[in-house]
């Protein structure tokens, strides 16, 4: 569809709990987001139909927007007037998302491919099976069993390399005899991405008990990655088996003017188009009440984690079981018992939908979710590897260590944009709480620029860029981001109150404004929603982006946060005494305005 | 009018009680429609696949995989007793010759010319399924499980560890805000429910477990003691598998938090009577909280009550369930419509309450739930 046909769009991303539907229109020459609704999601009892929900959605719009937009279970095309859309599109992630299980030969290379092949396509993997995984054969013919996946994803060996792991690993899948999550009579999906030579065998094993399915190797060298076959195969099954069980879903299946697509899938692409459009390294999280998803693109390559149990409710006694009670207290600028903050988040997990009430509350929120936001970039960090989804060639040395080579990748000092998402980073009470919790939990360094996607748009406009990208990006950049500011975070140790950094920000109307940076100071210099020029003198050995001791002119981003000076230094060290972190983090907070007075 | 966000816990003195009893996997159902069951019965029954063991016999008879055949003794399919010589290498002297023994007593499973490795099976195990609850079987799903239904109290607690026991109820304590010691549980609460007041540490949950309590119903525990009787922290609440020998049921939450007083007197009624009680507890898509049902009527004077209201009204007693004020009881005297702005400067609906003490208090109605008596 051409954007000249392309003036009304519909869409909707059905999740766990909210469906939530936008109205897309084109003013003059630009696409803005007009209306929205949204409604509870219907996929459980007593409804059991994800349509009820999207309707719903639907018709907050409708009556928003006086639009007419539903005829029946149909939304009516094309546009004429004040009624009907040119195109409704869908992402969905209800019903607990695309859960797979996948297996690979060796687990850090074959199965380490396959576990980004399946997190690029969306789904959240559940565990992965290899040879050399340190289980004993029984133990993993057991999990196959227990874990009740979507699908599996088999991969193992290059092409015409040996097929003896690889046909371990069907004999253990076809032992197990695994039955799908949804549709317990149905045979279990199972897609063979691994070395073609062993496709004939893989067939004999598995075809009588499993839905088989063969595609290209996504290993078909050792130092090449092939994701792309294996990722649209995986969205393929996604839409025809697991779908096609999911309440409601066949009938939203035929609503849609676009293949549905899991809504991790859309966020991932909305990322990439964002990076590639303003040529930026970005990194985007979405902060939810059970998962966090991280997103990545360095260097235009692009990464996805999910952190399965990091999250602000649900898994909020998660985050303290992995992060340990004393990193949670770190952050809070008042002293409390440990037994009490037990308590509190045990209750919160229980209680998941109640929100914090006092000051104290949320200051203790805010310190769960700095070490989520930090668990769950820490995960990121190992798996993204630097191997393109499409296909990347890396030399035979460097693909016998991919994780220490990837961690590389994500770099925080050529970091140029940050996105956040999640009740936590959307809807703080004042927008520099978010600013300072995705500085703190990713310790910034050098010029990061700050946004929050206050509405979680970005699922619909990812679905909505594989119909019109400039549509997408219009919406993203004037209805979607709600732009913080700045961070300048200069690399660096120091004694306290050493100067360490002087600067000058130039705006586009050529109004100045200069200051300077002392070690273990931080502060916030107000700047609207407009870019500037910053020119950055780092000193005693600082770092700002371009060196030791190196200044530079660069771009900088205002916002409703504005530009935060943070001179604590890097790494980012809080004081061991009680004493003097209560003190600092006090300090701080009080410096930069960030919490009401209690 | 306005609806609760968190919808409360049922605390039903007479209620009709409907159990689905399903198997993980495809069996046999072994009662029909109309049948009364007691909790203990059987209802259904499954074959869990035996445990597969794998051996690779090309390598311990130091041939290649594709020349297993010749030397396999046994093929697929095959019954095999631990100790069996199940293949064996050819040669005219015998001691030259290599031999592998079955692993287990099962069948064999798969015999793979690439690997060179055979799968062995151990026979089926039997998975007994429970009626769970004393009832009659209203429905049958084939070759799934059965539907039971009965009338009686229920009571749905808010967290709760190990699975489902049974057992008759003794209430330990005097009054719903005493804490239930180790020296209130008796040698002779064996197999029994013990039901306590605002909460139970450490100590009394070790001695409900040596004297083999079925399950406790308390108020609340403290995290710490929990991961201390666990030793790990639970994550995600998902429960119902632990093995600590005795179930907890917590009615209100971690802390020290006094039992609502309308629960503790409903059981402190139905004392001395069999009640079915599950740990398991899950809070995510499909929420499962724990549970007390007790058969038949209590003696009280009360309706049958099946049908809950999901909206809230002023007068409607409501538990506050995040501080400053978790924990407290009180009704709703005022439900102002538009946003208000609470201490931590977000904008949310919220609701006053009435104290049982008489004050006043505003809280989020994201933080209350409604008492459903």
């Amino acid at each position: 569809m051409s954007d000249k046909d392309l003036n009304v769009i519909i869409a909707t991303d059905c999740g766990s709990t909210t469906t939530k539907a936008i109205l897309i229109e084109k003013k003059g020459d630009t696409y803005r987001q007009t209306f929205r609704g949204e409604a509870p999601t219907t996929v459980e009892a007593p409804f059991e139909d994800v349509t009820c929900g999207v309707k719903n959605a639907i018709i907050e719009v409708e009556e928003l927007s006086g639009r007419k937009i539903l005829d029946g279970d149909k939304v009516i095309t094309p546009n004429k007037g004040n009624t009907g859309v040119d195109i409704y599109v869908s992402t969905s992630s209800a019903g607990g998302g695309l859960q797979m299980m996948v297996a690979g030969a060796v687990k850090a290379m074959t199965g380490e491919s396959a576990q980004r092949c399946a997190l690029g396509a969306g789904a959240i993997v559940m565990d992965i099976i290899a040879s050399n995984d340190g289980r004993a054969d029984h133990e993993k013919i057991e999990r196959i069993r227990q874990l009740r996946p979507d699908m599996i994803l088999l991969s193992g060996g290059t092409d015409g390399g040996t097929i003896t792991h690889v046909v371990e690993l069907a004999n253990f899948v076809k032992a197990a005899d695994p039955k799908p999550r949804l549709g317990a009579s149905y045979k279990l999906p199972v897609i063979f991405a691994g070395n073609s030579a062993a496709r004939d065998k893989i067939k004999e094993i598995l075809d009588e008990k499993t839905a088989l399915m063969i595609t290209e190797n996504l290993r078909p060298v050792l130092e090449k990655e092939n994701l792309m076959p294996a990722r649209h195969k995986i969205h393929d099954v996604f839409l025809e088996h697991v779908m096609q069980q999911a309440p409601g879903y066949p009938k939203l299946m035929k609503m849609v003017g676009a293949p549905i697509m899991p809504t991790p899938m859309a966020v991932g692409l909305m990322t990439e188009k964002f990076a590639r459009a303003k040529n930026y390294n970005v990194l985007a999280v979405d902060i939810g009440g059970a998962t966090t998803d991280v997103f990545s693109v360095f260097d235009t390559i692009f990464n996805r984690t999910v952190s399965a149990n990091l999250g602000m409710s649900y898994s909020v006694s998660n985050v303290m079981a992995e992060a340990g009670v004393a990193n949670i207290m770190r952050w809070l600028p008042f002293k409390i018992d440990e037994q009490e903050v037990r308590n509190r988040l045990k209750n919160k997990m229980i209680r998941p939908t109640t929100i914090p009430q006092t000051v104290e509350d949320l200051m203790i929120e805010h310190a769960v979710a700095r070490e989520a936001l930090r668990l769950a970039l820490d995960q990121h960090k190992l798996l993204a590897v630097g191997l393109k989804g499409v296909q990347q060639e890396r030399s035979i040395s460097d693909a016998f260590d991919q994780t220490s080579t990837g961690q590389s990748l994500i770099n925080m000092m050529n970091l140029n944009y940050v996105i956040g998402s999640g009740g936590v980073l959307a809807h703080s009470p004042r927008r520099v709480q978010s600013m300072v919790l995705m500085t703190d939990s990713y310790q910034l360094e050098g010029i990061t620029m700050l946004a929050v996607d206050s509405i979680f748009m970005m699922p619909h406009l990812g679905v909505l860029s594989q119909i019109s990208e400039k549509a997408s990006l219009d919406v993203f950049y004037n209805d979607c981001l709600i732009k913080l500011g700045t961070t300048i975070a200069p690399v660096g140790l120091a004694k306290e109150g050493e100067l360490i950094l002087e600067w000058e920000i130039e705006t586009k109307e050529g109004k100045k404004i200069d200051g300077s940076l002392r070690f273990g100071e931080m502060y916030l210099v107000e700047l609207k929603d407009e870019e500037a020029e910053i020119t950055l003198k780092p000193l005693k050995g600082f770092d700002a982006g371009q060196g030791k001791n190196s200044k530079f002119k660069s771009k900088i981003q205002g916002g409703v946060g504005g530009i935060l000076f943070d001179g604590r230094g890097r790494p980012l060290e809080l004081p061991k005494s009680e004493q003097k972190r209560v003190e600092n983090l006090t300090k701080w907070f009080n410096k930069i305005n960030m919490y009401p007075e209690k | 009018m306005a609806h609760a966000y968190t919808p409360g816990l049922k605390v039903l003195p007479l209620t009709l009680i409907k159990k689905k009893r399903v198997l993980p996997i495809p069996g046999k159902v072994l009662v029909s429609v109309g049948k009364e069951v007691d909790a203990l019965d059987v209802v259904a029954e499954a074959e869990l696949p035996g445990k597969v063991y794998s051996v690779n016999i090309a390598n311990r008879l130091g041939c290649e995989p594709s020349e297993l055949k010749n030397y396999m003794l046994k093929k697929e399919g095959d019954a095999v007793k631990k100790g069996e010589v199940i293949a064996e290498t050819k040669s005219f002297i015998k001691f030259l010759r290599s031999q592998v023994e079955a692993p287990i007593t099962g069948t064999i499973d798969s015999v793979s010319e690439i690997t060179g490795q055979v799968l062995f099976r151990e026979p089926p195990k039997i998975l007994p399924l429970k009626a769970y609850i004393k009832g009659k079987v209203v429905k049958v799903e084939e070759n799934f499980g059965v539907e039971i239904e009965t009338e009686g109290t229920f009571i749905q607690g808010i967290f709760g560890i190990g699975g489902e026991t049974n057992g008759e109820i003794r209430v330990a304590v005097q009054t719903p805000n005493d804490e239930l010691l180790s020296e209130d549980i008796k040698d002779t609460d064996k197999g029994k429910i013990i039901v306590g007041g605002r909460h139970a540490g450490l100590d009394a949950i070790k001695k409900a477990i040596k004297v083999g309590v079925h399950a406790i119903v308390v108020g609340g525990i403290h995290d710490k003691d929990l991961r201390q009787l666990l030793g790990y922290d639970i994550g995600v609440a998902v429960t119902g598998s632990e093995q600590l020998g005795t179930t907890i049921i917590v009615t209100e939450g971690f802390g020290q938090i006094r039992m609502a007083e309308y629960t503790f007197k409903l059981l402190k009624t139905r004392e001395g009577e069999k009640a079915s009680v599950s740990g398991a507890t899950q809070i995510r898509a499909g929420v499962m909280r724990p549970e007390i049902i007790i058969c038949g009527s209590p003696k009280l004077d009360v309706k049958r009550k099946d049908e809950s209201r999901t909206w809230m009204e002023i007068g409607d007693k409501v538990r506050i369930i995040r501080e400053p004020y978790f924990g407290l009881i009180g009704k709703v005297s005022k439900l102002p419509p538009e946003p208000t702005i609470i201490p931590t400067e977000s904008h949310v609906r919220v609701l006053e309450v009435e104290l049982d003490g008489g004050e006043k208090v505003m809280v989020p109605r994201a933080n209350v739930e409604i008492l459903e008596e």
